[in-house]
């Protein structure tokens, strides 16, 4: 019963979705599915806020060490949960959006979210440049090759690269580096990616056919 | 006055991110924290008035989209998770979303990433002059299409594992692992230059609107 069940629900599911395509008036199926994913995704949503809560209040509580950063989290966590259900500082009161222009939530995005994702983001800039020392140390044929494809896709989309070659005549244009860059993305890059997306592709449907006849169970967790 | 507040909250948060490179300190843990509260509760927001009252609210009550109730069940069923002795029905809701994206997966990715790419590599691999437009192609047209056809078809190779990668096969595998390698040196050389890009948007944040040192 608590495994039987959700085999056959993930079965019938499946199956009603691949046999829509083949049927126009099921077409509409795919756009309801959808519809129901989207609600399913906010009560997940608040699985994920509770748990959320219940790590950090009970970091609190328990005055573990750094419990002063969760105070800082659950703080945030609830000013954005006031603002934005409540709408509080919305010009428009509670019928306008969450996102209308001057309303306190999208200050609270503006000054305080994108700074710090985007500044998170570009941080990532010093590891990558890290991670290159190391991986593009040419220890082998294909790490030179790899550094090669960077190197000329790094230096071919910078002013840099463009003067480098500059002086390469106009009949063998195809050698100066944003030329090459270009042929690289579109020649052996587009190749590479092909492979790639096909066998993605191939695994995506057997894993599929897996899942729809029960021989892939593993989603559904241990029996405790 | 209050841009000039939003200026200052913004470049002591992005001064805290980027104090990480010294060493993790309590600046950088203070950030982080405001990062993971503030994101979620901007996620959470945004979904509820998205999906719960946009969609499942105003769709039931407003147009009497009865149907959307099922979605507002499954999802009330996910959170019996929280129920340690009747937690095991949470895997319904689960099992459908599963199921349908197996579905919807199964037939699109074959479709986009399998029949779309294996059409797009059969191209003109010779150029006869024939008066048919779809049989002329330029010496660089043909020499890439050559790779197209040449690369996609070795970085197959290489992905089959049911042979032993010896002889020809195995020739060809070495090929294929070679254009492969071309494809994730392309790839970094574009994350890197993603990254470097935001790196100078945060810069000149820094040094231009809030410190005014360039122009």
């Amino acid at each position: 019963m608590r495994r039987q069940v959700p085999l056959i629900i993930t079965f019938f599911i499946g199956a009603l979705l691949v046999i829509s395509v083949f049927i126009p008036p099921m077409v509409s199926l795919k756009e309801t599915f959808t519809l129901y994913f989207d609600i399913i995704a906010v009560f997940a949503f608040f699985l994920g806020g509770g748990n959320l809560l219940r790590v950090h209040l009970g970091k609190l509580y328990g005055k573990k060490q750094d419990w002063g950063f969760s105070l800082v989290t659950v703080a945030g966590f609830a000013m954005m949960l006031i603002v934005g259900l409540f709408k509080i500082g919305n010009p428009g009161g509670i019928a306008a959006s969450i996102t209308a222009e001057g309303s306190l939530f999208q200050k609270l995005f503006e000054y305080i979210m994108v700074p710090l994702g985007s500044t998170m983001y570009a941080l990532l800039a010093f590891f990558v440049a890290s991670a290159s020392y190391r991986a593009f140390r040419a220890k082998n044929r294909e790490a030179t090759i790899l550094l090669i494809g960077a190197f000329i896709i790094l230096l071919g989309r910078t002013p840099f690269g463009m003067m480098l070659t500059s002086w390469i005549p106009e009949q063998l244009s195809i050698l100066q580096i944003p030329n090459l860059a270009i042929w690289i993305m579109n020649g052996p890059n587009l190749a590479g990616q092909r492979a790639i997306m096909i066998g993605i592709g191939l695994g995506v449907v057997s894993m599929s056919i897996r899942i729809l006849l029960g021989i892939e169970r593993s989603y559904l967790g241990e029996d405790k | 006055m209050e841009q000039q507040i939003g200026l200052w909250v913004g470049a002591f948060l992005t001064m805290g991110i980027i104090s990480f490179l010294y060493k993790d300190n309590p600046w950088y843990k203070l950030t982080e924290a405001i990062f993971v509260g503030i994101s979620a509760g901007y996620w959470f927001v945004a979904l509820f008035w998205d999906n719960i009252v946009g969609k499942f609210w105003i769709g039931v009550f407003d147009r009497g989209d009865y149907y959307l109730l099922v979605g507002a069940v499954l999802g009330l069923l996910m959170l019996m998770r929280l129920a340690p002795k009747i937690g095991w029905i949470s895997r319904w809701p689960l099992s459908f979303v599963v199921g349908a994206i197996s579905g919807f997966y199964l037939l699109n990715y074959f479709s986009s990433n399998v029949m779309l790419q294996v059409q797009s590599t059969i191209m003109p691999l010779f150029s006869p002059q024939f008066n048919d437009p779809l049989f002329t192609s330029s010496a660089g047209n043909i020499i890439s299409n050559l790779f197209i056809a040449g690369g996609t078809f070795t970085g197959l190779v290489y992905f089959f594992f049911s042979k032993e990668h010896k002889g020809a096969f195995g020739g060809a595998a070495k090929i294929g692992i070679w254009v492969i390698m071309i494809t994730f040196g392309a790839s970094f050389g574009y994350t890197v230059m993603s990254r470097m890009s935001l790196l100078i948007g945060r810069m000149y944040f820094i040094f231009g609107e809030w410190l005014n040192l360039i122009g």
